[in-house]
């Protein structure tokens, strides 16, 4: 099955001719075609469109051109902008918008040769757990379709659990892409912040935000991010750093390598079986030749609370550009005014509003100082623990999630419970340090996919990758597929 | 920290945000019990922590001041829900 191949297997398959771009694209669209039905990873998609992509990376692989991606077929979550596409952040205000030009990331994957398409469900405006937030519908999670793929980027993640594509992207503002590859079973990576251009990523929470791939294999997310990553003129907060061959760091080697184990991240509400998984990860490092290290990241507990006060805040900036004035489904008014408060009303659901609320109020007059500033010099001790831990160690080892995907439905009704289930994502976002999950077991019955979160020093993505790439071939657990 | 009350609907209308009477009463309630769960920040001591706004601080990114192409006339217009020669159409603003 084309459509189950990795990156690096249907770019040697391309290479050698032994199959087309289109029967590999044709294969995914198939699967779309089979188990889309019940996943709903894609909001929509474009098949002619894929094919036609798809012909026109065969002409260029019969006429002997080679590129990273050239065949690929690679979906995307529906808060890049790819031109021609429809753009909706999973959410109802934006209406038929239409994107007028592609955000860097997609020139870059076209660039490189990729199949670039769909739309993947999500979050809306990537905010929540779990994709039930959106406008379209649930995404169901693959392993088990009365759980909830993870979010905001559950779309992006069930459409390569589901073989839906080869690859995909989302983007990670407090767990977006590792809690869903966590929950459902690939590989999810945020790069660290200011690596990857957010040109063309509608903005949720600026200071936060970071685009990133998912992938089946460890290999690829090497790939992505070597064609991903490097500054951008059009985005002012990308970082000038040398973009290293990433996949030459995949050498297998991990001896003498210190890898650190904070203690405040085995404690409280952590799933027995998820502990387990961990526990056993630890030592599957130790018989590779690392060395593990206790270290501590003090303020870990105060992650959450800091996380919804800054990245509400931003969101509340950030989304004052959803007016009805130059796009959005307009409700006309009697003046200006009206018109803002009618439309957004009407086009924004209700995670959305409660974070537009709550983000408005911690930064509004008497209010600033005791909210938004407090919670930004909170913020510096949290990276200060991740700087001072580093210090010990070369990669920080933890759960991805503190439990395996959990009912549609069970959380939805308490926000601050669904916010909870982010605790071991959020610090690195905030940190703007680079963070891993990949698979590392299973639950028992029912059997879901366990997550391993490795986090990694800002801009140590080769040694986060070395060492994620060394597990991953000492262990099964990414060759399981869901039984769909 | 400030107490745990937000006065919804005065919110709302500085985010420019219609809710109904249900939405106020019912943010109202979440956003008591999410602020109840932020008040744990006081127990820090912040004095003399600079703030982070970026986690990669870099300051005066600039470029040449030089004309380049950007997003053509007929492209920034295609989405606007009501445009008119070549502009957006908003209510009238001053009278």
């Amino acid at each position: 099955m084309l459509n189950q191949l990795t990156i690096s297997e249907l770019t040697a398959k391309l290479a050698k001719r032994e199959v087309s771009a289109r029967e590999a694209t044709q294969a995914c669209l198939d699967q779309i075609q089979r188990v889309d039905g019940q996943i709903h990873a894609f909001i929509s998609h474009d098949a002619a469109d894929a094919l036609a992509q798809a012909d026109a990376a065969d002409k260029l692989i019969s006429s002997g051109a080679k590129n990273r991606l050239l065949g690929v077929p690679i979906a995307v979550k529906d808060v890049l902008a790819v031109k021609g596409q429809p753009l909706n952040c999973a959410s109802k205000i934006l209406g038929n918008f239409i994107s007028p030009y592609d955000a860097t990331v997609i020139e870059k994957l076209k660039a490189a040769g990729a199949i670039v398409f769909g739309r993947l469900n999500m979050d809306e405006f990537a905010m929540g757990s779990s994709t039930e937030n959106s406008a379209f519908g649930l995404t169901r999670n693959p392993w088990d379709t009365t759980r909830i793929p993870g979010g905001s980027s559950g779309g992006s993640a069930a459409a390569v659990a589901a073989d839906e594509c080869i690859a995909s992207l989302g983007s990670d503002t407090g767990g977006s892409i590792r809690q869903p590859a966590a929950l459902c079973g690939c590989v999810g990576l945020k790069p660290t912040y200011g690596r990857v251009s957010r040109y063309g990523l509608v903005a949720f929470a600026s200071s936060l935000d970071q685009i990133g791939p998912f992938t089946k294999d460890v290999r690829d997310a090497a790939t992505l991010l070597g064609v991903l990553s490097g500054v951008d003129p059009r985005d002012s907060t990308s970082v000038p750093e040398v973009v290293p061959n990433y996949s030459a760091a995949l050498t297998g080697d991990i001896r003498g390598m210190k890898l650190g184990l904070p203690k405040e991240y085995m404690v409280g509400g952590l799933d027995a079986e998820v502990k387990a998984s961990v526990d056993a990860a630890v030592k599957k490092f130790q018989e590779l030749g690392a060395e593990i290290v206790e270290i501590s990241l003090p303020h870990t507990d105060y992650a959450v609370a800091t996380y919804y006060i800054i990245a509400t805040a931003e969101a509340s900036a950030n989304l004052a550009r959803f007016d009805g004035i130059r796009y959005c489904a307009r409700v006309d008014g009697a003046d200006p005014i009206e018109l803002y408060a009618k439309t957004r009303g009407a086009g924004f659901g209700p995670e959305v509003k409660r974070r537009i609320i709550l983000g408005t109020y911690v930064l509004s007059s008497g209010y600033h100082d005791a909210y938004y500033l407090h919670a930004q010099k909170v913020r510096t001790l949290i990276r200060n623990d991740f700087l001072k831990a580093f210090e010990k160690c070369d990669a920080i080892v933890t759960p991805t999630t503190p439990t395996a995907a959990f009912k549609a439905g069970e959380k939805s009704g308490d926000p601050l419970q669904m916010y909870l289930s982010d605790i071991f994502t959020i610090s690195c976002n905030l940190a703007g340090i680079s963070g891993i999950s990949v698979p590392c077991g299973f639950t028992k019955n029912p059997k879901l996919p366990i997550g391993l979160q490795l986090l990694g020093k800002p801009f140590g993505e080769e040694s986060l990758l070395k060492i994620a790439h060394a597990y991953e071939q000492a262990t099964p657990w990414h060759q399981e597929k869901a039984g769909l | 920290m400030a107490s745990a009350e937000i006065d919804v609907k005065y919110v709302a209308h500085l985010a420019r945000l219609a809710l109904t009477p249900d939405e106020e009463k019912q943010l109202g309630a979440q956003l008591g019990n999410i602020l109840g769960y932020i008040e744990k920040l006081r127990e820090l001591d912040v004095t003399n922590v600079e703030p982070t706004a970026h986690a990669v601080p870099m300051v005066n990114i600039t470029r040449a001041d030089e004309i380049r192409p950007s997003l053509a006339h007929e492209d920034a217009l295609r989405n606007a829900p009501r445009q008119s020669n070549g502009l957006f159409i908003v209510p009238k603003i001053v009278e």
